[in-house]
């Protein structure tokens, strides 16, 4: 009983992670580009895109911090100490950029310096969020019910590369969000960034791909035997192909299709990240049964959870909907 | 030894540093969302366009309180892991989901809705905005429920047991860990305390603008609303918080005696003691002021009441006398004197003055400040008198915190100040120069703005939506 709410709760943790990838996701992706939009006309239209929607996207990573706190406390209480400086780092890009965002309309006089720190701040917290992502995949020492590592336990050339993997893959996806949200110059702009990145976004998910199974042995054994090697031999087909019909689609007038398709290639590699470590939260050490709370912790939320998760999509999809359609040059009309 | 205890001072500076900061901006937000909703429930019930034309003056304001309260508060929620792994292995069974549902029902309601409050008004018509503000005000107060219960939850733990392996879980009914004993009184009185500040903030911008045009509609209405509020809240939140003091007389009495100065006990009747300086050392106030017995008569309605002093507490669980001492003077005196504002305004308006008398606009404005001063004095209060526990009697602040050295957190303790004082002063002073322009009777978009970005602004939108 309480093994299956385990799983509900570690279930709920992932969809958040996923909803904050596919909704902060574009809007980090587009202030990482921000730096290349012309300044004028193409960079207030590429704001008025997020403008209405981008606080309720962050509060899926308060969701992801605050729901891992309640369902898996140990496994908070062992990551966070682990990963303190890109954490820290992460939280000020995010101030950083959340309130340039804000200023860059009110302060004029300032505001390629606001446009600066929005693009920086973006940046800055999406490496972060990479290596926080490879950190946990390549392990985290623990020892007695705390972190057991030094400082610069989570600086590796596998974090790094999930960094730069990030920032490159939300950076397409902000570019699709403009494919799909804009028009004129701004949309060809980035038909024109997102070119290049795709093929980039393939690279760097092969790359980690290729590099995970090393990292641990349990991951070498789920990924080459039965049936992980099933999942093995489907997923670069599944990738390359999505990656090609991506490709040609740049090009084309189904505007809303390269956004799906990329949100499908990050579906994707977040699945093959389930499977490496399932059922495990941090690898080879701690699993989901051993980090969870309490039985009654976790039943008390998942009432909660099934209530007012389907009465978020709902009300979300209403304020996605009130703003549907391009943003025109103007704004919304 | 040494280490450890500059690692934990370091990680509760840095802790104090990020929430001080941060509930200025719930403080502000929770009584503004409220404000709105009232003056847009007024305008669709009036249609008099005084009171649209306010809601568009605040509401640009808010959304810049709201955003900074956002980005600040996503900080909080990772803060208790960095910092407080320890308790957090400890006390997330508990506090976890309290502030999981503080996310779920809250956070989302205020997220979902306010790019329609913003952004939607000529999109979604004007009820169905009105509906938009509503829900953006209640999710602001749904917000300090959840929190205010978890915080109330480590003053006075109720409903739990320790498992096995030293984690605090629930022991039976959830109900008990909410509605724990200090919770009612430290909602009651956060809540009006966040009403008040924000109505002195809209009480000295309107005095600011009267003092230089008597004659502005929006200034005497806003000016106007916000004594009323004033002069009969503040008497209201004087007994709320006395009713505070007295459950927490009740439950942590050594934050009582520390926020007295009572070093020693009092068998028959103990002095209020006015002032003075607490001497931890030594063990008494030095060179205090004292009215006698009046200690016993507020705390326990009798002035010969014995009360108990420090010296009944074990050294080591006393909280930091000195801080609370004065931290506690700091908002009472507040309180009293936006009481007396209160007061003063309404003698301004049974004289018919109210908008023509220059020395009650100029103390409305230099009182504009201080809810937020007594909001953070209030609140070190509570806080700090909690010490030196994190979970009352239960767990120690010292073996709360995370096994990161001080090296890294001193680092970062002065990247968040660099990067705090250097964004949120930035927005403070911004947020100044909006109040400092007048609201006109026809009030737009600021003048910095591009007119090609008007449409998604919310002043033009309503503006648009009305012109119809």
């Amino acid at each position: 009983m309480h093994a299956d709410l385990t799983i509900a709760w570690a279930a709920i943790i992932v969809f958040a992670i996923a909803m904050y990838v596919v909704m902060d996701g574009f809007d980090l992706g587009i202030g990482i580009l921000f730096s290349r939009f012309k300044v004028g006309t193409e960079r207030d239209t590429a704001m008025n895109a997020i403008a209405p929607v981008w606080d309720g996207n962050e509060t899926w990573l308060v969701l992801g911090g605050g729901g891992l706190m309640a369902a898996f406390p140990l496994a908070y209480a062992i990551i966070l100490p682990a990963l303190y400086a890109p954490i820290i780092a992460m939280l000020l890009g995010l101030v950083f950029r959340g309130i340039a965002f804000e200023f860059r309309w009110r302060d004029a006089g300032h505001r390629a310096r606001w446009d600066a720190g929005f693009c920086l701040g973006s940046i800055v917290a999406t490496f972060a969020q990479g290596i926080t992502l490879g950190a946990v995949l390549q392990g985290i020492k623990i020892t007695g019910r705390g972190y057991g590592g030094g400082y610069w336990d989570w600086l590796t050339p596998f974090t790094v590369l999930t960094g730069l993997s990030l920032v490159i893959g939300y950076a397409l996806l902000g570019a699709c969000w403009l494919i799909w949200k804009t028009s004129g110059p701004l949309q060809a702009e980035a038909r024109r960034l997102a070119a290049p990145l795709t093929p980039g976004l393939l690279a760097a998910i092969a790359a980690v791909s290729v590099y995970t199974p090393f990292l641990n042995s349990k991951y070498y054994t789920t990924w080459f035997t039965w049936p992980g090697f099933c999942a093995l031999a489907l997923m670069p087909v599944a990738v390359v192909a999505i990656g090609v019909v991506l490709r040609r689609h740049l090009r084309r007038d189904r505007d809303s299709l390269p956004f799906a398709l990329v949100l499908s290639l990050f579906g994707l590699s977040l699945l093959g990240l389930a499977i490496s470590m399932w059922p495990d939260i941090i690898p080879s050490r701690l699993s989901i049964y051993d980090a969870a709370a309490p039985y009654r912790s976790q039943s008390f939320m998942l009432v909660g959870a099934c209530v007012l998760v389907p009465l978020i999509l709902a009300y979300t999809t209403w304020a996605y909907w009130v703003f549907r359609g391009k943003v025109a040059e103007e704004g919304y009309h | 030894m040494t280490g450890t205890i500059t690692a934990l001072n370091l990680a509760r500076s840095q802790f104090a540093f990020t929430v001080s900061f941060h509930f200025i901006f719930p403080a502000f937000s929770i009584g503004l969302a409220s404000y709105l909703a009232v003056l847009e429930a007024l305008w669709l019930k009036t249609r008099d366009p005084v009171y649209d034309n306010l809601y568009r003056y605040w509401i640009k304001i808010f959304s810049l309180v709201f955003g900074m309260g956002v980005v600040s508060g996503i900080v909080m929620s990772y803060q208790f892991g960095t910092n407080w792994a320890v308790f957090s292995d400890k006390a997330g069974p508990i506090i976890g989901p309290l502030m999981a549902y503080e996310v779920l029902s809250a956070f989302f309601l205020e997220a979902g809705f306010l790019g329609v409050m913003l952004f939607g008004i000529n999109k979604v018509g004007p009820r169905l905005h009105f509906f938009a503000t509503c829900m953006v005000a209640f999710g602001t107060l749904l917000s300090a429920t959840w929190i205010l219960a978890a915080n109330s939850w480590m003053h006075t733990p109720a409903g739990w047991m320790m498992n096995e392996t030293g984690q605090f879980i629930p022991s039976g009914s959830w109900l008990a860990i909410i509605l724990n004993p200090s919770f009612p009184y430290r909602f009651v009185h956060t809540v009006i305390a966040a009403y008040l500040t924000t109505s002195l903030c809209v009480g000295a911008v309107g005095a600011w603008h009267l003092l230089k045009d008597r004659t502005n509609r929006g200034a005497r209405t806003m000016f106007s609303m916000a004594m009323w509020m004033a002069a009969l809240v503040a008497p209201v939140q004087i007994l709320a918080g006395d009713t505070q003091g007295l459950n927490t007389q009740e439950y942590q009495p050594a934050k009582v005696m520390a926020m007295e100065g009572h070093f020693d006990s009092y068998p028959s009747g103990a002095p209020l003691v006015l002032i003075g300086i607490p001497d931890e050392e030594q063990r008494r106030m030095r060179y205090s002021v004292e009215i006698p017995k009046l200690s016993s008569l507020i705390l326990a309605h009798d002035i010969n009441a014995p009360l108990a002093g420090l010296d009944t507490i074990a050294r080591r669980d006393w909280p930091p006398v000195a801080i609370i001492f004065w931290s506690f003077r700091v908002m009472v005196g507040l309180g009293v004197a936006i009481l007396g504002l209160g007061l003063f305004s309404l003698l301004a308006r049974v004289r018919g003055k109210l908008y023509d008398w220059p020395l009650l606009h100029r103390l409305t404005v230099m009182m504009g400040p201080a809810g937020f001063i007594a909001v953070i004095a209030g609140w070190v209060t509570t806080e700090v008198g909690r010490q030196p526990f994190t979970i009352y009697h239960a767990l120690r602040t010292a073996e709360s915190v995370s096994p990161v050295a001080s090296p890294a957190v001193t680092v970062s303790l002065a990247a968040f100040v660099v990067v705090y004082f250097s964004t949120f002063v930035s927005g403070g002073i911004y947020i100044l120069k909006l109040m400092a322009r007048p609201p006109s009777s026809n009030e737009s978009v600021p003048d910095s703005l591009p007119t090609h970005a008007a449409g998604i602004t919310p002043a033009a939108g309503i503006e648009a939506h009305r012109g119809h």
